[in-house]
């Protein structure tokens, strides 16, 4: 619980400032209506955001997103900035499962097509994307291509047959941060990835088909290829045992080297970015990123193979993959000064307006792609980046609902027969690896996406496109 | 000392976090061994027919308890072992672990646990009972 003496102030429409006070080296700026506030304010999310802006190094001002919630050491839906040169780097704010993302493809199969095949389509996906829990992948790496995979990501997938090479450019970094090194991954995290590439996962992970429900912009979605009634297929998942391990190993290593005594807490352990232990966990951190990239890159080749078997004449179109979970060095203007910092967001999408040469050139015009799911069952929305979040979110808005009810109070206080009789009302067919899983991502669970997407558009740090309803869920 | 003192879940909003409890300090890393199985098996019945011996070290208890967590998270993804129970043996920040369990394999809707954190955590000693807390990524 927040510590009610601290003053929230209101410093304009959704949108509330702390002011720096006792260690903190910046102020904290949240992203929120009044209603999303109230619930941030319930659990420990802004005592975490006023850790993270205790931090050494941290710039201008901690972001807290609509959909913040608490996290472990930094608060999910939490964007930090440090000095390039002077900042550290800090796993704990990347999150542990590294490059955590979304990717969505589109189709060219009609609603009434796919509403005729819907449970089959379900099954065959289900049979050939594993969740990966207490089994393996179907694809076993030697020690040579699984470092390929960490040092090439999705562009090893491809040139392995799993995709085609117009997925590349509509990847955020092509889907191969170049500054990876597969060296710096440890064994232990290896071996933990090694059987799990191409797998789902569990929790909150989970694939979607979904049809195009609502445009609100038409301009935007005709150029992100988006229209009414439009089958879409969006998928969520990260870089599974292996990102995990690498986040562990090396906030091990940095609290050994560096101590956590001076640290507001154990789980911010940081390295100076320029020491030789930031710069490893900076290329061991790119390397577990390029293996999301790839692990959702083979799953969108086996949607592709499920599908076929049902619609020959099928197209389907990667429209952008985004991560979730990252520290990305990008420039900012700090003061009137053009600064190059290290963004450290968790649970935040990058929100880059048009002009931006990262973008692929697609986008340049219209600006980035940004994917928020909702909770399972629920809308899930498309915006587009925007100048604005360049200028005051570091070009950050939220990633999805953020949950609000602990996976124990979900568990014990939903029913699994209420949650089923919901989605079928709702004309959602589902397929999971179990009730309990279910009722654990149910929508009571999560903050109402339509109000986070909401806050984000009105504050212009991410601009309404189009609404997804899903059709059918698959989860691990 | 019953089941249902061994160890508990406490409400989370992201995570799970648990308390284990113990007599000894031995006895308490047995327990966390306990609520760890019972996440990543969602309370089935788990064999005991397999066994598995670990030496975890650590630079204070908090430290080792995270290694220890670390080292059930790895042995799950990266051998396929659910563990269920443990005779443990502590000495100072060093620990060496007898794990009994099953092959993942034999069994359907399992849980991972993606990694081990230091939030909230802590190791404590209350009159006469050993209580550890630790929150999970999930």
């Amino acid at each position: 619980m927040f510590n009610k003496m601290t003053e929230i102030n209101k410093i304009d429409e959704n949108l509330y400032e702390i002011k720096k006070h006792g260690k903190m080296n910046v102020p904290i700026r949240i992203f929120s209506s009044e209603k999303i506030l109230d619930m941030i304010k319930k659990d420990k999310t802004l005592e975490q955001a006023e850790n993270m802006a205790k931090m050494p190094g941290v710039v201008s001002h901690v972001v807290v997103l609509p959909d913040a919630h608490q996290g472990y050491g930094a608060c999910i839906g939490g964007v930090s900035a440090y000095d390039s040169e002077n900042g550290v780097v800090s796993p704990g704010q990347c999150g542990y499962d590294i490059n955590c993302g979304v990717r969505l493809l589109t189709t060219n199969i009609s609603l009434v097509d796919f509403e005729f095949k819907r449970s089959a389509v379900l099954s065959e996906i289900y049979k050939n994307v594993p969740s990966g829990i207490g089994e393996s992948g179907k694809i076993k790496l030697t020690d040579e291509q699984l470092d390929d995979v960490l040092n090439f990501g999705s562009k090893w997938a491809v040139e392995n047959g799993f995709g085609i090479s117009r997925d590349l450019q509509n990847t955020e970094d092509s889907g191969c941060i170049k500054t990876a090194d597969a060296s710096k991954v440890t064994p232990k995290a290896k071996a933990r990835g090694r059987s799990q590439l191409g797998t789902l996962g569990a929790g909150n992970h989970f694939l979607e088909i979904q049809k195009v429900d609502e445009i609100f912009d038409k301009e935007i979605a005709s150029a992100f290829g988006l229209k009414k009634d439009q089958i879409v297929i969006l998928i969520h998942t990260g870089s599974r045992g292996l990102g995990h391990q690498t986040a562990s190993d090396y906030i091990q290593k940095m609290e050994r080297l560096y101590g956590f005594k001076n640290l507001p807490d154990r789980e911010l352990a940081c390295a100076p970015i320029n020491s030789q232990l930031g710069k490893d966990y900076l290329a061991a951190m790119a390397a577990a990123a390029n293996f999301a990239f790839a692990n959702r890159q083979i799953i969108t080749h086996k949607i592709r193979e499920s599908f076929k078997k049902f619609f020959p004449k099928l197209k389907i179109e990667l429209l952008y993959d985004v991560a979730h979970n990252i520290a990305k060095f990008e420039p900012f203007d700090i003061n009137g000064k053009k600064t190059t910092l290290c963004v450290h967001r968790k649970g935040a999408t990058r929100s880059f307006g048009p002009g931006r040469l990262e973008l692929p050139e697609i986008y340049r015009k219209t600006g980035q792609p940004i994917l928020i799911p909702g909770s399972m069952g629920t809308f899930s929305y498309v915006l587009v980046g925007t100048k604005k979040a360049e200028k005051i979110s570091f070009a950050s808005t939220a990633h999805g609902a953020g949950r609000v009810l602990s996976r124990t109070s979900a568990k014990a206080n939903l029913s699994a027969e209420k949650l089923k009789a919901e989605l079928k009302a709702n004309d959602i067919e589902i397929k999971a690896g179990s009730i309990k899983g279910l009722l654990e991502e149910a929508p009571e669970a999560y903050k109402d996406v339509n109000e986070v997407v909401r806050v984000s558009h009105e504050l212009g740090i991410g601009n309404l496109v189009a609404r997804l309803k899903p059709l059918a869920v698959m989860k691990g | 000392m019953t089941e249902k003192t061994k160890f508990e879940f406490l409400p989370h909003t992201a995570d799970i976090k648990f308390r284990a409890y113990g007599t000894t300090l031995n006895e308490l890393f047995e327990n966390i061994v306990l609520a760890i199985s019972s996440i990543i098996s969602k309370d089935q019945k788990i064999s005991t027919k397999k066994g598995k011996m670990i030496s975890v070290s650590g630079d204070d208890s908090e430290s080792l308890l995270y290694n220890f967590i670390d080292e059930l998270i790895y042995l799950f993804d990266a051998e396929s072992f659910i563990p269920v129970k443990a005779k443990v043996t502590l000495m100072g920040f060093n620990l060496k672990a007898e794990l009994f369990g099953d092959d993942a394999k034999n069994y359907k809707d399992l849980d991972s646990i993606k990694a081990a954190t230091y939030s909230e955590m802590f190791i404590k000693k209350n009159k006469d009972i050993w209580t550890a807390q630790a929150v999970v990524d999930v």
